[in-house]
């Protein structure tokens, strides 16, 4: 007998394989279950993603520009920023708890894990999920920028940088989550939120462009270590050149390092967990 | 390829969890026949669901071969996966979405067309009585629902051998002979079914073939006949007794109950004589018999237990005690259990 190949032998088995799709239509039905979950609650979601951000845009970019403590054009450096956090975070924090939950807790994974597809798609697709929930949320940010701020700085050649760094920008947030969601010991997790988001949080130059950081040196240095850097100067690049920015292929190749980095330590955690 | 390739094989299975200084399963070696209920039994961590999950390729093994259809599981674990159904240990349903897309859900990771996992679900819903809850959110299922949707969920792709990791435990009595009923319709249908068990009643009926399991490794293999076959010899004589009401005193009752298992340990027929429950008149309920003076024993015969039975009451009498109840016992898979590891399954 050799076993060695993927076909199946024609006498057996006695009942035959419903199912035979390729790996592409599997991968469609999973991320399609995590989009119908989604797509079901999606007020849920918007509310989780957005309020942050909406309440950072609003204290810093409105109530500290008409109080006088901020420039007036503090405005217009800061939106780009706060888009690309919306996209960052949201895009790790989308991967990061579930799949704590899912592999410590509720297990419901496990159905997909059987799916006939190997392992790692299983891990990409939910990389490739978190992205689209980041792009979604980072896409309302522009409507609410214009809602609090009254306009957003827009010019028509933006759209394929700004495109291009939130897509790069929405997977390495994921693939940060996969990372941290497969490697945090589930009773450790409410330590890495803390110990980990916050540093994130303010060390992206999502509240002031990289090159200013000049004469604070070690703080610049610090803030190159962050992936989101790159996704707020990307947008700065894209959105309000005029400010002084990190060059857009620097960004771009940055964020394409980050993501090979944490897709691949994000995918083998994964295996780790869902193979024992 | 015109030879029949077993549905389930493993040779020299190794388990061996990292940090763990013995091993999950230490060299197991066994085939499933294509349409066998095949049986693991033995008792917590004896290493059934470590060699389950090898053979769902969710456990990696260490050293050895598992195949699922000739299919090398290590090497193919996703065309293994198109062959297998997995029932787990733990509740994993979808609690986010309903009975009816969990089925449907799952059906479409397999790549079942559309109509076809329609059909099927609306089929499956009703032979395991789920129809009318087929809306409802999982998390409101009780232990037994969810068993029973989680047997459909894994039948919903149509496998061909179905792993069943404990599928009773937890049920209430209707509950697992429903799940008894199902996998006998799964026989009837030709599916290849394996599942697990620490309930020898279940073993023994289910079962065509049983592998007894116990610190990774299988102890015996056969089917449920004959292993309690190789212990042929071994009949058992349950009985209760009391003492007759002539002994009043109750050291005289003591004395008495003491006289009776010597007796019966002294006679050639009787192996061994094992107390199971006794009273000595001093207040405390015997299994059997009234408050002050009884006892249950259990006798391990080399005859036939029925022609004992009058016997045993004659010398009873002549004791100056009294035979209240019999039940005759054959060896079952916990006789053979404890015959091949000395300890009891539980
Ligand atoms: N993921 C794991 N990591 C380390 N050790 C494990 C792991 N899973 C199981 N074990 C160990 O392997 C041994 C066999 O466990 P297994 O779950 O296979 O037993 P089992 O026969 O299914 O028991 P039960 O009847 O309790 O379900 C046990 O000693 C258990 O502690
Ligand atoms: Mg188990």
């Amino acid at each position: 007998m050799t076993p060695g190949t993927s076909t199946t032998p024609a006498t057996v088995p006695a009942v035959p394989v419903l199912g035979s799709a390729g790996p592409a239509r599997v991968f469609l039905a999973v991320l399609w279950r995590d989009i119908f979950v989604t797509g079901r609650e999606l007020g849920v979601f918007l509310a989780q993603v957005v309020l942050q951000p909406l309440f950072l845009l609003f204290v810093f970019g409105k109530v500290l520009t008409e109080l006088g403590y901020a420039r007036a054009d503090y405005a217009e450096l800061l939106f780009p920023g706060i888009v690309a956090l919306t996209a960052t975070l949201t895009g790790l924090q989308s991967t990061a708890l579930p799949l704590v939950i899912d592999f410590s807790f509720t297990k419901e994974i496990e159905d997909r894990l059987l799916a006939p597809m190997s392992t790692a798609l299983v891990a990409a697709e939910k990389v490739l999920f978190a992205a689209i929930r980041a792009l979604i949320a980072a896409a309302v940010m522009f409507p609410i920028g214009v809602w609090i701020l009254g306009s957003v700085p827009w010019r028509a050649d933006a759209m394929p940088l700004a495109v291009a760094v939130l897509v790069l920008g929405s997977l390495v947030g994921a693939a940060i989550g996969l990372t941290l969601g497969t490697l945090v010991p589930a009773n450790r997790i409410n330590i890495m939120f803390a110990v980990i988001l916050t540093p994130l949080l303010f060390t992206g130059c999502c509240q002031y462009p990289w090159p200013s950081l000049a004469h604070l040196r070690w703080f610049q240095v610090v803030t190159a270590l962050n992936p989101l850097t790159y996704v707020s100067e990307g947008l700065r690049a894209a959105m309000v050149p005029s400010v002084p920015h990190i060059r857009p292929v620097i960004c771009l190749l940055a964020l394409l390092v980050s993501l090979a980095v944490f897709g691949t330590v994000g995918i083998r955690g994964f295996l780790r967990r869902a193979i024992d | 390829m015109a030879v029949t390739v077993p549905a389930v094989e493993v040779h020299q299975l190794v388990k061996r969890y990292p940090k763990r200084p013995v091993n999950a399963v230490d060299g197991v070696t066994f085939a499933v026949a294509t349409g066998e209920v095949f049986g693991l039994l033995g008792p917590n961590g004896a290493g059934k669901t470590t060699t389950v999950g090898i053979l769902t390729t969710r456990v990696r093994s260490t050293e050895g071969t598992a195949t699922v259809v000739g299919v090398d599981i290590a090497a193919h674990p996703v065309a293994a996966r198109r062959l297998i159904g997995v029932v787990p240990q733990r509740n994993n349903l979808d609690r986010s979405l309903s009975v009816r897309q969990n089925l449907l859900f799952h059906a479409a990771y397999h790549g079942v067309p559309t109509a076809e996992r329609t059909l099927r679900a609306a089929e499956l819903l009703d032979q395991f009585g789920l129809a009318d809850r087929a809306e409802d959110k999982v998390d409101t299922f009780s232990g037994g629902q969810a068993q029973r949707l989680m047997v459909a969920r894994a039948l919903m792709h149509a496998p061909a051998v179905i792993f069943l990791d404990e599928p009773t435990t937890g049920l209430d009595p209707a509950a697992r002979l429903f799940v008894w009923d199902r996998i006998r319709d799964l026989q009837q249908s030709g599916v290849t079914v394996v599942l697990t068990t620490h309930d020898m009643d279940e073993a023994a009926t289910l079962t065509d073939r049983v592998g007894i399991m116990d610190s990774g490794r299988l102890l015996a293999l056969d089917t449920p006949a004959a292993l309690t076959r190789g212990l042929a010899g071994r009949f058992t004589l349950e009985i209760g007794t009391v003492v007759d009401d002539a002994h009043g005193a109750q050291g005289a009752r003591g004395g008495v109950l003491d006289d009776v298992t010597d007796a019966l340990a002294g006679w050639p027929d009787v192996d061994r004589v094992e107390t199971i429950a006794q009273s000595r008149g001093s207040g405390h309920q015997a299994a059997s018999g009234p408050e002050g003076g009884g006892m249950r024993l259990r006798l391990y015969v080399t005859q036939e237990p029925a022609a004992m039975v009058a016997p045993v009451a004659e010398l009873l009498r002549r004791c100056g005690a009294r035979l209240t109840d019999v039940h005759l016992g054959t060896p079952t898979l916990e006789d053979v259990f404890i015959d091949l590891t000395g300890r009891a399954l539980r």
